[in-house]
């Protein structure tokens, strides 16, 4: 395959250092490359005006041309065609003049009996994407194509078209804009894997361009799977299909490694195939071989004009890009100090909800708790005036409430929408305890725990947690476990 | 034109100014329908209830003191490969049996609301692939000047329904010479305009980048007046060209004078010499008119047969894909899916269907593609190159339109090749996207008409037309 534009200088692809968790297994190493479809998030299909909806009724979103009914042509939508450029911006992609090509095939779901896609001149070629542990994955491609209608298959041999009695067909799926993007074969473990689709999957929701379900199929995934000695050429590899979520791939890699390490143990061939990922059986079955693949006989669909977004166009898409995934976790990660890929600023950046941690903390809240506080009591949608959220971190960090009150006091500002952290203290007894009251408790313990404490004295750090808990019971919950410990510590020194 | 049969202009003309009612007009056309069709076979379906109604409609516009439009009252006839809302739609096939689209063509839309009447869906080789409406899957057409010959093809039904009279003017589709070659054996105009003149929407897809929709009428202004209103951007199409073009029928009040005609001196031989004889009288009519002939060069034309009859049957093989029985038309039961496409597609379409997708599925293959498809599509950028060249020297440029005048019946049927060279004049300018015409220029042999053909650029119409108007003159 050859492109019509070389990179420009400054955006090319090259593949990230090896970064050490290359895993192999029984002296195998692992190459997976990745192919994620995503349907666009367009009103309309990518070539006519009958509307992209999910879950409506059989066959009521469609029109000559999705039904490719003779004598309909395709007109391409521009805002699909938008939402592809945003793809492959975030994908540091350089986008490039392109044409669209006809892959003809026979399948009674496609309606035309070819797909208009993208072959040798792709929208969005030589890309990256960044793990969040930093290593880099090469995008090859990312391209527009319109998705097939969905069969339905009734009787015969297990849901598939054959053997099966009779077959349904909802063309409301067809003609959906798709853009399938291509890794370079730069993943070695499943876990790469899993943590490509779900960087992919964030990106594609911060730009807007798919709302990627998998679980609904508007984000569908298939791996390229193959095993070698290190040192040795690459392995024939396999293509894997019917991978339905992201802990599935996973799955489906490790499986399929496994299967062709034990195929070359035991002096057989790997043959090139595609297979199909069986969730029940949790196993890779072949669907077609390399000789019985279709011949597609691509060729530019004379139907459509090719597509050259003007430099201007470009720039655009790109001035309007929001901060992906990984600028805002280095941005949160710097503003709280906790780790950028640690799991508060991984969980809260996937939530969105870092901009509300930033303006916690505008309004002179502590942005390393509100980090804290966001993750564990903010589960989907944060209705709570920032101010209010700000003044809880601030009694907190001043020693005025324990991280158990504030837990307590932050619950019910959540369940209220909203309240005045110091009044919900007070109100609930939440007074800082005096320093001499603290201590004549701890002592009370020491007293009262004579066996444990002397088990502590004697260096057994395993009664520390008991007498703080003692220690808390007592207090009712009011001492802080912090300088209860710091307490205990010196007494034990003394 | 005699009052008896008056041009689509004079119609137009008369029932705006309701010195015509569209109902008289269209009753003396459906009565040669009902004195000549069961000989001529011009039409798959004639829809003469319809046409009734919509005249009636017409004139009561007319009577209210509407203006029905530039076509008012114009009895039109509709190759059977245009979609017509409702109105079975068959490309003369088998496979698309019962099938009644649920929209109309552009075209047709913008025929209706110009005020033309339609009054049937005529009769082409099957998927417009043929030169002699010989390969319908409903019998062939004959020519009203000879019924023991061909009108020539594709569009062989709508020439004839000009010829015989039966509609005062047709559509046709031109892939490769489907307007122009009929056009002349029938000895009435027809125009292939430049690629995306007229919108393709709704148009059943023979071979999309070479496919356009033109006009046959009796006269060059007709044509004009056709093209006029049927021409134009249309945002259902993508390679429809986005700009407005000028008007043709204004632009034939202009003569010849100082037209550069050219004669191209490399055309390859084969015109039989009745044919290339009124050729001659053709240039000479021109000179006589004020225009300077000029000698040109097209070298890659003749490569234009075999590169055509890679490119349209590649484009064919993958548009006729979708008649698969699956959704629509005829179905053929088998065992399986596989085997249902099969009986399905070798009941459904005819022999000579069948071989250009058995050669356009042929020349896209891999391995095969850069051999045939590949260098076809390298000799197509030849011949416009070598086109365009012409076109700094000239202003348009004549050729015979069919090398002969029309053949009997079953004489070319057993041989492909001598049928597909029927097309060495017309082909070159599909490929290179240009306009071309036919007109009527005398005579030949056995007193059959003789078409001369009009070339020019891109977007050359208004000085093609002129060319052709004058061509017309010059035998009153």
């Amino acid at each position: 395959m050859t492109s019509i534009m070389n990179p420009t200088p400054g955006n090319v692809y090259t593949a990230g250092p090896a970064t050490g968790n290359e895993v192999l297994i029984d002296g195998y190493e692992l190459v997976v490359g990745l192919e994620v479809h995503v349907e666009l998030a367009t009103a309309t299909k990518l070539f006519s005006a009958s509307a992209n909806k999910f879950g409506d009724d059989p066959n009521t979103n469609i029109d000559p041309v999705t039904l490719g009914l003779p004598g309909a042509l395709p007109v391409l939508n521009r805002h699909a065609v938008e939402l592809a450029m945003r793809i492959g911006t975030a994908l540091n992609c350089t986008i490039q003049p392109c044409v669209f090509h006809r892959k003809n095939y026979f399948y009674p779901d496609m309606p035309k009996a070819y797909q208009i896609s993208q072959y040798d001149q792709p929208l969005n070629v030589n890309g990256w994407l960044d793990l969040p542990g930093g290593k880099r994955i090469g995008v090859e491609r990312a391209h527009l194509e319109e998705d097939t209608g969905k069969s339905t298959h009734f009787g015969g041999a297990g849901g598939r078209i054959h053997g099966s009695d009779y077959s349904l067909i909802d063309f409301n799926r067809a003609g959906v804009p798709l853009v399938e993007i291509v890794s370079r074969p730069d993943i070695r473990t499943p876990e790469e894997a899993r943590e490509y689709v779900s960087e992919l999957r964030a990106i594609l929701l911060a730009v807007g361009a798919s709302d990627a379900k998998m679980e609904e199929g508007s984000m569908r995934c298939d791996a390229n799977v193959s095993v070698h000695k290190p040192g040795e050429p690459y392995g024939t590899r396999c293509e894997i299909k019917n991978v339905n979520s992201i802990r599935s791939l996973g799955r489906a890699i490790e499986y399929e490694a496994r299967r062709q390490i034990d195929m070359i143990e035991a002096g057989e061939v790997v043959r090139q195939e595609t297979r199909h990922w069986d969730e029940n059986d949790s196993r890779t079955h072949t669907l077609r071989t390399k000789e019985d693949a279709d011949d597609y006989r691509y060729f530019l669909e004379p139907d459509l004009v090719p597509l050259a977004p003007s430099a201007e166009w470009i720039q655009a898409v790109a001035d309007a890009m929001p901060l992906l995934p990984s600028a805002r976790r280095t941005r949160l990660a710097a503003a709280t100090g906790a780790p950028a890929d640690g799991e508060a600023v991984m969980v809260v950046v996937e939530r969105g909800q870092d901009d509300y941690v930033l303006d916690v903390a505008a309004a002179g809240g502590d942005a390393a708790r509100a980090l804290i506080y966001v993750k564990e009591a903010f589960a989907e949608s944060v209705d709570v005036p920032a101010a209010d959220v700000a003044a809880l971190t601030e009694l907190e960090t001043s020693g005025a409430v324990t991280a158990t009150q504030a837990k307590t006091i932050l619950a019910e500002i959540v369940a209220n929408g909203g309240g005045d952290a110091a009044a919900i203290a007070k109100a609930k007894g939440f007074e800082a305890m005096d320093s001499g009251d603290l201590e004549a408790i701890v002592d009370q313990v020491i007293a009262a725990n004579a066996e444990a404490w002397t088990k502590y004295t004697g260096g057994d750090d395993k009664t520390m947690g008991f007498l703080v808990g003692a220690v808390m019971k007592a207090s009712k919950g009011k001492a802080d476990g912090k300088q209860v410990t710091a307490l205990l510590q010196s007494k034990r020194t003394a | 034109m005699s009052a008896e049969t008056p041009t689509a202009v004079e119609i137009a003309a008369g029932v705006r100014s309701g010195s015509l009612k569209a109902a008289d007009v269209l009753e003396r056309h459906l009565e040669r329908i009902a004195a000549r069709e069961g000989e001529v076979h011009a039409f798959n379906l004639v829809l003469a209830d319809e046409a009734r109604a919509a005249a009636a409609a017409i004139d009561d516009l007319v009577a209210a003191g509407n203006d029905p439009g530039p076509l008012a009252g114009v009895p039109i006839a509709l190759k059977d490969n245009m979609c017509t809302r409702g109105v079975p739609t068959t490309c003369s096939s088998k496979i698309l049996a019962g099938w009644k689209p649920p929209y109309n063509a552009t075209v047709v839309d913008r025929l209706g609301a110009a005020g033309a009447i339609t009054v049937g869906k005529t009769n082409l080789d099957e998927f417009a692939m043929g030169s002699s409406t010989e390969n319908s899957a409903f019998g062939p057409t004959r020519n009203p000047l000879d019924t023991s010959r061909v009108p020539g093809g594709s569009s062989g039904g709508s020439a004839a329904a000009v010829a015989a009279g039966f509609a005062s003017v047709s559509l046709g589709s031109d892939t490769g010479g489907s307007i122009r070659q009929p056009a002349a054996l029938c000895g009435v105009v027809g125009v292939k305009p430049t690629y995306g003149y007229v919108s393709r929407y709704g148009l059943v897809a023979f071979a999309s980048s070479l496919d356009q929709i033109g006009p046959f009428t009796t006269t060059v202004e007709d044509s004009a007046l056709l093209l006029d209103v049927i021409g134009g951007h249309d945002p259902m199409d993508s390679t429809s060209i986005p700009d407005s073009q000028p008007s043709l029928v204004e632009a034939i009040t202009h003569g010849v004078e100082g037209l550069r005609v050219g004669r191209i001196t490399d055309l390859p031989d084969g015109a039989d010499p009745d044919v290339a004889e009124r050729l001659e009288a053709a240039f000479d009519a021109l000179r006589d008119a004020g225009a300077t002939i000029v000698d040109v060069q097209v070298p890659a034309f003749g490569y234009g047969l075999t590169a055509y009859y890679l490119i349209a049957p590649s484009e064919a093989s993958s548009n006729l894909a979708r008649y698969d029985g699956v959704r629509y038309g005829l179905r053929v039961d088998a065992g399986d899916t596989n085997a249902m496409y099969g009986a399905t597609r070798a009941a459904g379409f005819g022999e000579e269907v069948q071989r250009r997708i058995m050669l356009g599925t042929y020349a896209l293959s891999a391995g095969y593609y850069d051999a045939y498809y590949g260098k076809a599509l390298k000799v197509r950028r030849l011949i416009a190159d070598d086109f365009d060249r012409a076109y700094t020297k000239a202003d348009v440029l004549l050729t015979p339109t069919a090398p002969t005048v029309a053949f009997p019946f079953g004489s070319k049927t057993d041989n492909p090749l001598a049928m597909y060279l029927c097309d060495t004049y017309t082909i070159p300018t599909n490929l290179a996207g240009h306009p071309g015409m036919s007109v009527p220029y005398g005579t030949g042999a056995d007193g059959l008409p003789v078409g001369v053909q009009v070339l020019a650029g891109t977007l050359g119409e208004p000085t093609m037309f002129r060319a052709a108007a004058a061509l017309e003159r010059s035998l009153a």
